[in-house]
Formats: C-alpha cells, structure tokens, sequence
C-alpha cells in the first residue's frame, strides 16, 4: 500500500519539479535515469495519490443541478457506478451516445446526462493549471487507479470501434505542417531518441504498452497530472499543428489506435513521467 | 550517396511493415484521404500562428504519409524526388558558408513555428534534436546519423556544399520521405540561417571539427 503524501513530502515534491525542469534545460542526465532516482527518493509516492483522492470524491458526491452523484448514474461500460477495471477497457463504442468513448468524453456524457451540467459547464478547465484545477484531471486520476493492474481488453467488436482504429491510424502516420512531422516521425522506430529523451515506437505492442499503461501520469516538470489527451494534443503542438480540440474524433481515434496496439498490456498507472 | 541512402530506405520499409503485422489481422475498414482530412478539420482549430491551413498536404506530404502497409510506387518516388529536387534554391552570391557560432545557437534552438512560439523570434533548427554534431553536446537524439566531424570527414568541394546546402534546404530531394525537416523549402530557416549551420558543419574552427 501507499503511504499517504504528507505535507513534508509534497514539499520535496514541488522541489523535484523544479530540479527537473532545470535540467531539461541542462540535459545532463537521461529523464529516466532521473526518474528513477525520484523512485529512489520517493519509493511508492506519486503526487497523483492528490488528484486521487479529490477524483474520488467527485465521482461520489451529489452534484450538478440534478444534484446526483456520478457513482449513481454513470456507466463506465461495465454497468452503472462500476469504476473496478472500467479504465482497463476503454475506449469503446456506447450505444447510448453512439459513438466510441474515451474515459474523458464518457465523463463528460455523464456529466451533462446524469448530473445536468451544460458541455461547456463539464468542459471548462479541461487541462488544470495551477489553483485552477480540473475536475476532469481529478476523475480521471481516481477512475485509472481504480484499473491500476488491470489487463487492457479494448472491445473491437463494432465497426465503429473498427473505424476509429483506422482513422487513428491514417492521423499517426500524416505528414503536415512547416516540419513535415506525423506521429511515425517520431514514433515508428524502436530504440531512438529526441535529444535524451527516448521515443517509444508506439506501431509495435511493446512500445505501446509501455507507454499506454503509464498514463495518465503525473508530470514532474509541469507539477500536474495529465491525461492521454493532455500528452496527445502537446504532441500535435510539437508537430506544429493547429490546437486539437478537446474530446475531437482526432483525439479519441488516436487514443484508439494506441489502447487497441497496448491491448492485452496491463494498466500501471496513473504514473510518474518527466 | 543518394543510392545508397535509398536502398537503406526501403530496407527500413520492409522492417516497418513487418512490425506492423500487429495492425494486419484487425481488418479495419479504410479511411480514405477525403474522410481523414473532414475528421482532422472537425478536430483542430488555429491558435497563435498554426492556422487550419497547416492541415493542408502538398504532394510530397501526402505521399508520404502511407502507413507502411502501403509502399510507394517507383514513379510515385520519382515525383517526390522531381518536385523537391525544383524546390531547392542555392544561394544567389555563390557563398555557402556564415558563421559556426549562430550556427550552433540555431542547431540548439528547439523552438519556432509551435503554436506556442513567438512568430516574430526566428525559427530554431533543432539540429541536435536528431544528431550528434558538437562533441562537447552530449544531449543529442538518434533519429538521424551523428554528423560529428562531418566537414573534416567530407572536405569543403563544391559538390559536397551543394549536396549538404540541398540536403538541409529540402531533405526529400536527395531522400524521399527522409523525416528531416524541408528547412529551406517550407520557409523554416532564411537563407542566412542555413549559411551558418552550414558553417558548423564545415568550417574547420567550427566544434564539429574539433
Ligand atoms: C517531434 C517529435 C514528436 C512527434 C512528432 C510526436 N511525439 Fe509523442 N513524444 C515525443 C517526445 C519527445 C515524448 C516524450 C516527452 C517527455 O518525455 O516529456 C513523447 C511522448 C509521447 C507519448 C508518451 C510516451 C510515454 O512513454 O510516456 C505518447 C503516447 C505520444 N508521445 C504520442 C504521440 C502521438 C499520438 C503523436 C502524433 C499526434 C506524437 N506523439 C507525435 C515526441 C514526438
Ligand atoms: C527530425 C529529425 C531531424 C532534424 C531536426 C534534422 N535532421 Fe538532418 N537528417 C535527419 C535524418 C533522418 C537524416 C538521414 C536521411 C536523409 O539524408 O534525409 C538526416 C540527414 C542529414 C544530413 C546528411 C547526412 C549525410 O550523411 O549525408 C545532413 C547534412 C543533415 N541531416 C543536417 C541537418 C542540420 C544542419 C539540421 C538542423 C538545421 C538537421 N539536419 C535537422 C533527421 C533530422
């Protein structure tokens, strides 16, 4: 079991953030090299145990103007207020909204369905920053624990589901932009690296698993915990495209392409990045 | 050289489609280019300086963008080579060399062109993102070949300034789908800017050669 994060040691958090985003400027270590020595430090602390704990209340309290707590009306797909391994089988098609869903844009239906909050209402404040912290982020930190050392099975029975993997597909491997980058660019090789930072090969089951299964993670430089959504749109930032949309086909297709190529994988997060 | 760099291409091919297997036996439906590019205009919107036009393929993107399921026909490799070979302007003046110290800074700089940037600060070339030059820059990345000593290796001969100048204008000329950036091409760096990191290159104080 964790140890609760006290006080003391969120504050030797906060200092790790900055010593890293430091020597991302330095370079002088591999990130993993210094991963592993805030696991040395640290052992099984993650500060994401805060987004944690705030997530679950929100998934149990009343709230919205049906004043109805998501625990109560809200299927993850494996029945209402079943949180216990939903995570691990995610994306996948609802009939009910008929369309593939990842756990975020399902939040949102439950939020806007079950609880009456308005989309804007749910969406605001997607990504936190800082004080402004995001309800999304914190759900979703609760929800993927509630799968942590799960074995992903992401349903591929619908042609939906069938039609999302292969948009997600053509989207990883589409050249644009002024740096000509796609998704391969980056990520279709096994073994390289940008700088020091390696680059999983996320067309193969190792590298995706090894990847997909460590998110959504909490982020040492940043000092937040980020989703898939988070980590997929600053991507697409790198690869000097236009902002994607929060919850877009883009978004939950690529998603879809990464969770069904770490299928089978089993879940370890939320986890520690960079 | 080109040659030789191409057949290393489709040996690369090869083993990309091996690994993608994986991807082989789902029997997805296709998604043609027509309902890729409706779902990435319903996806995005323009922010800072990356409006929806950097959605937009030329040729040469969109004929590289196929999953490796789909390889490339030779004809449709001769077009990419024909349309980025036009691309390529040499320096007017003949001179192919500037300074290696804003060279360095420009292959240092990560920055230019993200959404995130400031479109009046120039663009970086982010050199060392892909490759060892400076020995004394331990923090390179692997996606291409280490150019350490590449001008005391290479010599200083006009072909070898035309070839290099080529190569870091547009890319693709000399390696069709090479997944460096078309620097020249798309208006990355200014002719200047291309001058100097061609001096970190080649010139003999430069620590490229060192
Ligand atoms: C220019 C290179 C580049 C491109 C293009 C790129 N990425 Fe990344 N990606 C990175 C880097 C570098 C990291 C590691 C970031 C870090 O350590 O903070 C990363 C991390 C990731 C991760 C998390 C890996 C892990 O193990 O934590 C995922 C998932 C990912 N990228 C998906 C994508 C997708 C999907 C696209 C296309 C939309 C994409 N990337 C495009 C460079 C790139
Ligand atoms: C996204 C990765 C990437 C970036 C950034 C990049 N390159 Fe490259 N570069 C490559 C790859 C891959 C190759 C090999 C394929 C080819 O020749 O196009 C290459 C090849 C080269 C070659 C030819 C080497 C030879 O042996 O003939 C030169 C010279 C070169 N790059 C210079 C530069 C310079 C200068 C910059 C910065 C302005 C730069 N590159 C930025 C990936 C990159």
């Amino acid at each position: 079991m964790k140890r609760k994060l006290t006080a003391a040691r969120s504050l030797l958090w906060a200092l790790a953030a900055v010593t890293v985003a430091g020597s991302a400027v330095a370079q002088s270590s591999s990130p993993e090299d210094e991963i592993a020595q805030y696991r040395a430090m640290f052992g099984d602390d993650n500060p994401a145990e805060l987004w944690q704990t705030r997530g679950e209340a929100l998934w149990k309290q009343p709230r919205g103007p049906k004043n109805v707590a998501l625990a109560q009306v809200c299927d993850l797909g494996l029945g209402v207020g079943v949180a216990a391994g939903a995570y691990a089988q995610l994306p996948r098609y609802f009939s009910d909204t008929g369309q593939v869903q990842d756990l975020e844009s399902r939040l949102v239906t439950c939020m806007v369905r079950g609880q009456g909050f308005t989309e804007p209402e749910a969406i605001q404040q997607h990504f936190g920053k800082g004080d402004a912290k995001s309800d999304l982020e914190a759900l979703s930190a609760y929800l993927v624990a509630q799968s942590d050392g799960k074995p992903m099975h992401v349903p591929f029975d619908r042609p939906e589901e069938r039609a999302a993997y292969e948009l997600g597909k053509q989207v990883f491997f589409y050249r644009a932009g002024t740096h000509d980058f796609s998704c391969a660019t980056c990520h279709s090789q096994t073994g390289k690296r940008i700088r020091l930072q390696i680059l999983p090969n996320l067309t193969t089951a190792e590298g995706a698993t090894a990847a997909y299964t460590t998110w959504p993670a909490y982020r040492i430089s940043e000092g937040e915990f980020r989703t898939m959504e988070w980590r997929i749109q600053d991507c697409f930032r790198q690869q000097r495209l236009p902002q994607l949309k929060y919850l877009s086909p883009v978004a939950i297709a690529l998603t879809e392409y990464l969770a069904r190529n770490a299928d089978g994988g089993v879940i370890k997060a939320p986890g520690l990045k960079r | 050289m080109p040659q030789r760099k191409f057949s290393l291409l489709l040996a690369l091919a090869t083993t990309l489609a091996a690994c993608s297997a994986l991807a082989k036996d789902k029997a997805s439906p296709a998604a043609g280019p027509a309902a890729v590019k409706q779902a990435l205009l319903a996806s995005f919107e323009a922010k800072g300086q990356a409006g929806l036009d950097r959605l937009d393929q030329d040729e040469t993107q969109a004929l590289c963008s196929r999953d490796p399921d789909h390889p490339l026909s030779s004809d449709e490799v001769q077009k990419i080579v024909s349309a980025n070979t036009a691309a390529i302007r040499y320096p007017a003046d003949g001179r192919y060399l500037g300074d290696w110290r804003e060279g360095e800074k420009i292959a240092q700089t990560g920055t230019g062109k993200q959404f995130s940037d400031d479109p009046a600060k120039p663009a970086g070339g982010n050199c060392y993102a892909c490759h060892q030059l400076a020995k004394g820059e331990i923090a390179y990345g692997t996606l291409g070949p280490s150019l350490y000593r590449y001008g005391k290796l290479r010599g200083q001969g006009e072909a070898m300034l035309k070839y290099t100048w080529g190569k870091i204008y547009d890319a693709e000329a000399s390696m069709p789908c090479s997944i460096m950036p078309r620097f020249g091409h798309k208006g990355i760096l200014t002719e200047q800017q291309i001058r100097d990191v061609m001096a970190l290159l080649f010139d003999p104080q430069s620590p490229v050669n060192q």
